[in-house]
Order: C-alpha cells, then structure tokens, then sequence
C-alpha cells in the first residue's frame, strides 16, 4: 500500500504541471481589471459625469466673471481659477466611482469570483486601483486643459485671461489632473478598506469636504499647522495658482497628499490580505 | 483531489467547521451532506482559499489553493451565494475570469454553449432567474477545464430540466476522471449522482462512507411479515445472515437477510399460513435523518405550537 503511494505521487505531480496550460501572471489581472471596468454602464455614466462637472462648471464661472455676474471675490480671479471651478464637484464623481470599482465587488458578491481567479489577491487592488487611478488621471487632465482652453477663449480681453506659458498655469492644470488621478485611487482604496460603497462614499466625502469645517473648531494655532496637511487642503495646493504662508508649495501638496494614498492603499492592502471574504 | 486536515473555523465564539479530516477523490462523484448550518459553504470558501481556516489545512491536488499558478484549471466552483455583478453580462463576466488565466475566448463560448446561456450571454446577469444564475454560476466553474469541480447546492433553483442536466454534468465529469465535489441538504438528491458520502452537522464529520454502506448500518432492508405461527416460521427461516425480530404475542415478524421472496416459498413449502408480507427499504433519507438528528441546527417547533394549542 505504501510502495503504491509513492510510485502514484510523483505521477500525479508531473501530470499536474504538464497539464498547466493556464497561467495567472499580473498583466493578466490587469488586463482582466480593465475588462470589468468597461463592462458595466455606471463606469461611463460617472466618468461622462465628472468630464461634466469640470467643463460646465468651468465654463460657467467664466462667463459668469466676462458678465460681471461674479461678487468682488472674484475680481482677482485668473482664467485658472474660473476654470477649474468643477474640480470640487468632478472629484466627488471620480472619487465615488473609485469607490464602486473595489466596494461594488463586495456589495454584489463578485469579489468571490474575482479573489477565486486570483488567490494571491494583491495583484487585484493594485490593478484596480492603478488602472482606475489613470483612467481618473486621464479625465482630469483632459478636462482642465479642454475647461481652461475654453474658458480662456471666453475671458480673452479680460484681466483674467492667461496664456498656457504663463507662471504656474500648465503646472496647475496638470496638478488638477494629478489630483483627480489621485483622488481616484484613493476612492478604490477606500471602498477596498471599507468593502462598503456607502461607508467608502461617506468617508470620502467626510475627508474632503466635511473635516475641513470642522478645523475651524481647533484653536487657532492647531489649526494653522493641521489644516494645509489635509487631504482636501494638501490637494488643493497641488493646482492653486497661487501659494501664501497658510498652504503648503506645489510639491509638498503632492508628497502630502501622495502620503495620504499610500495609507489608504495600505489599510485596504492589510485587510484585503487578512480577512475573510 | 481535495484533503482536509483537522480543518476547522471559528467565527468568535461560534465553531462553524470542527476538525474535519476528509479526503474527496478523483474519478467519483463525492456528495457534501448536513442540514443547514453543518459548515458545508464555509468548508467549500476555505478550500478555494476565500475563507482562512482557524486552524488545519486544506489542500488541492497537493497544495494549498492560492498557490496554484492556475488556480481555475484546479479547482471550478460554483459557491451558494451569488458572486457576480449584476450589471454585467454572462459573457463579459466570463470573459474577465479568462483573461486573469489567459483562458481564450473560445473557451468562453463553449462553456456558454455548455451552460446553455447562448440566447442571454449578452444580457446583463442581474436581470437573470435563478436557474439563470447557477447556470452562469456552473459556466464559470467549468471555465478553466478544472480537474476537481467543486459545486455548493447546483442545483438550488433550477427546474426539473436543469436538474436533469447537473445529474448528467456530474457524473459524466466523474467519468472523465475528475474530482467532483458537490454539496447538498437533501439527501434524496444526493442518492442519485453520489458514489461516495461526507456527511456532516454541526461543523464535525459524521460519516464519509459510501452510499450502499450508509443503507446496510441504518438497518438495511427489512422485510416484515404477519403470521399465524410467528414461532414456526421463525424457526423455518432461521440460518447464517438472517435476522429476525418479533414480539410475543405479535404476528409480526420484521426480517432482515431475506427478500420476500425468499420467505413467500419457504412458508408456502412448510404450509405456513401467511397473512402479510412487505419489504420496507429504509430510505437514505431516513438514514441521513437519524445521522443528522442531533446535529441539526434549527429544529421544526412542531411540539411548541402544539401545547399552544393545548392551552388556547
């Protein structure tokens, strides 16, 4: 019985490997990733959604500011500014929909077939995360530039307009862009952390749009040093035209809120390794 | 090949599975039996390595699950809840499992054409009925060419034409030498498709037996029979293998080793009136039913309603 084992063993170990004509390789996974982004409808709708927001509301603020419909603190107002007046509400967009690429797989339960083809599970949020974080990236930039190319046209013979070679304006559009990239990938590893797209949405937008309120509770003095390290905060110096002694430079916006990132990414990395699904 | 050592998973306080040691191996259908709850899903997550054991380990085909380079070409499954997005379509939800393994496409037509999806492959999969679904479910199970297929409840949903279909999908991919492993609460379905048995409640192994074998420990075939001279008869029908069972002053005699054939001509040979004569084949289920009593996990409240009653 024994001598039997041993001379089955070996045999059904070659078969096994010769049988291995499949192979699960990580340009694989990411190949999969972007299949599955844009084979389900709400990827298009959110990301025509945020294109939106960045255009119409760019657009508007500068027609506003050509009409004069603007109050007065906007009359020092650049052509960069106005036009990116819809990166707040594009970021909510691109941020949730980062949140329904990871969340929406637990909700839905297709995180068991996915984390089934792919055991190591890793591979998943890195691609989910890094295709989405580009796709994001790619929205955002084409909309700033397309946001601020028009605007601009609308505000030529006004103090605001600008040319794209002035100080700091290619740097802010792409900024904008980088931020959203960015922004993307935080959704994805937030709804990877939370396995949940109301909890992931809930704190997205707590992170960005709540908490920064709420810093005016802090005293004065906390509240200068704390406030430019916020997420939303450290963003938006990414893409500000102008900095001053409150906000943190262009670069020590990005390493922030680059940090920022990497912690989601690693909170969602630790869980999505160690619990259950 | 599927081996479990002392596999066992606790949620807090709670021990969903308890030390099972089971083997499943090729070339049968192997049936996963136990009432709700027994932690036959919870089994079948840890196997495809969804779930992380407390402790022991479970292997495929000699390794643990997630370190096969083609997890899909190992092990198929179809797990009980749903695992699919809603919004996108059979095909599309295939074809992205393909991709992870460089399956190709034409792979996915045919387990489409396999699951019989070929009119709604590109419809989305949420607005798909049941049947629907663990078709779906199945396709995707099949779509590495697995050698072990490992089903939770197939055939949950499907109408009588689908579960004609997974009986002949079973045992013909048995045939073809691989391992199927396929759960179940009902033993009636079981009987039909399984060679070999894992029977479980409450987390612990209960019996990993064989079909024929779970019959002849639950009391086998009997056969009972009424006459005038229980005594007489009893000794005309006494040898090697048989066993017989009667009470005194009983007509009734409940014989084992015997068919009623058997017994008709012996009786009619010595002249022995006969009044009755039935074989009663204990039913899997019934056999499943004593194995499981204790272990089942929500009892029926019958005995509550009825003092209710009593009292009202």
């Amino acid at each position: 019985m024994s001598s039997l084992a041993t001379t089955v063993e070996p045999q059904q170990e070659s078969a096994a490997l010769s049988r291995a004509r499949y192979r699960v390789t990580g340009w694989r996974v990411l190949r999969s990733e972007w299949a599955k982004l844009w084979s389900l409808r709400s990827t298009w709708i959110t990301l025509v959604l945020g294109l939106l927001f960045l255009l119409v509301f760019g657009l508007i603020a500068a027609w506003q500011f050509e009409s004069g419909g603007l109050d007065e603190d906007f009359d020092r107002s650049t052509a960069v500014d106005l036009s990116l007046f819809g990166v707040p509400f594009a970021q909510l967009a691109l941020g949730v929909l980062g949140v329904l690429v990871t969340a929406g797989e637990y909700s839905t339960g297709m995180i068991r077939s996915t984390l089934a083809a792919v055991p190591r599970r890793l591979p998943v949020l890195w691609s989910k995360a890094g295709l989405y974080g580009l796709v994001a990236l790619g929205v955002g930039t084409v909309g700033a530039f397309v946001a601020y190319l028009v605007g601009n046209e609308i505000l030529s013979g006004t103090e605001a307009a600008q040319s794209l070679s002035d100080a700091g304006v290619a740097r802010s559009l792409l900024g904008a862009g980088l931020y959203l990239g960015l922004i993307g990938v935080i959704g994805a590893g937030l709804g990877a952390l939370l396995r949940s797209v109301a909890g992931g949405i809930s704190v997205l937008v707590g992170a960005l749009i709540l908490v920064p309120g709420l810093t005016s509770l802090l005293p004065g003095s906390w509240e200068d040093n704390v406030s430019p390290y916020l997420p939303s905060a450290a963003g938006e110096s990414m893409f500000a035209l102008t900095h001053d002694a409150s906000t943190l430079s262009p670069g020590a916006g990005l390493a922030v809120f680059l940090g920022w990132t990497l912690l989601v990414l690693a909170g969602a990395a630790y869980r999505l390794r160690r619990n259950d699904v | 090949m599927i081996e479990a050592q002392l596999l066992t998973k606790r949620y807090g306080e709670k021990t969903a599975v308890d030390g099972l040691d089971f083997t499943v191996k090729p070339g049968t259908v192997t049936g996963f039996l136990g009432p709700n709850g027994a932690g036959k899903s919870t089994t079948m997550r840890m196997i495809v390595g969804l779930d992380a054991p407390t402790s022991g380990s479970v292997t495929v085909n000699g390794r643990h699950y997630a370190e096969h380079r083609a997890p899909l070409q190992e092990v198929g499954a179809l797990l009980e809840a749903k695992s699919i997005h809603p919004g996108r379509s059979a095909y599309n939800h295939l074809n992205a499992l393909a991709l992870t393994h460089g399956i190709p496409r034409s792979r996915v037509d045919e387990v489409i054409d396999l699951a019989g999806l070929g009119s709604v492959a590109k419809r989305r999969a949420g607005a798909f009925s049941l049947g629907m679904g663990q078709r779906l479910g199945i396709a995707a199970a099949l779509l590495g060419d697995p050698q072990t297929v490992m089903l939770d409840e197939p055939v949950n949903g499907l109408d009588p034409e689908g579960v004609l279909w997974i009986r002949n999908l079973l045992t013909s991919l048995a045939a073809e030498g691989r391992t199927v492993f396929v759960s179940s609460h009902l033993m009636s379905e079981m009987a039909l498709v399984a060679d070999h048995l894992i029977i479980v409640g409450r987390g612990r192994l209960l019996a990993d037996t064989t079909v024929q074998d779970l019959v002849r420990q639950a009391g086998g075939d009997t056969v009972k029979v009424a006459t005038e001279d229980p005594a007489r008869l009893r000794d005309v029908l006494a040898g090697p293998g048989v066993d017989i069972v009667g009470q005194v002053g009983s007509e009734e005699l409940h014989v084992t080793g015997l068919t009623t054939r058997e017994i008709g001509l012996k009786a009619a040979e010595h002249g022995i009136p006969l009044f009755g004569l039935s074989a009663r084949t204990v039913s899997l289920e019934e056999a499943f039913m004593d194995l499981t009593r204790d272990a089942v996990e929500y009892h029926g409240t019958t005995t509550a309603i009825d003092t209710l009653g009593r009292v009202a």
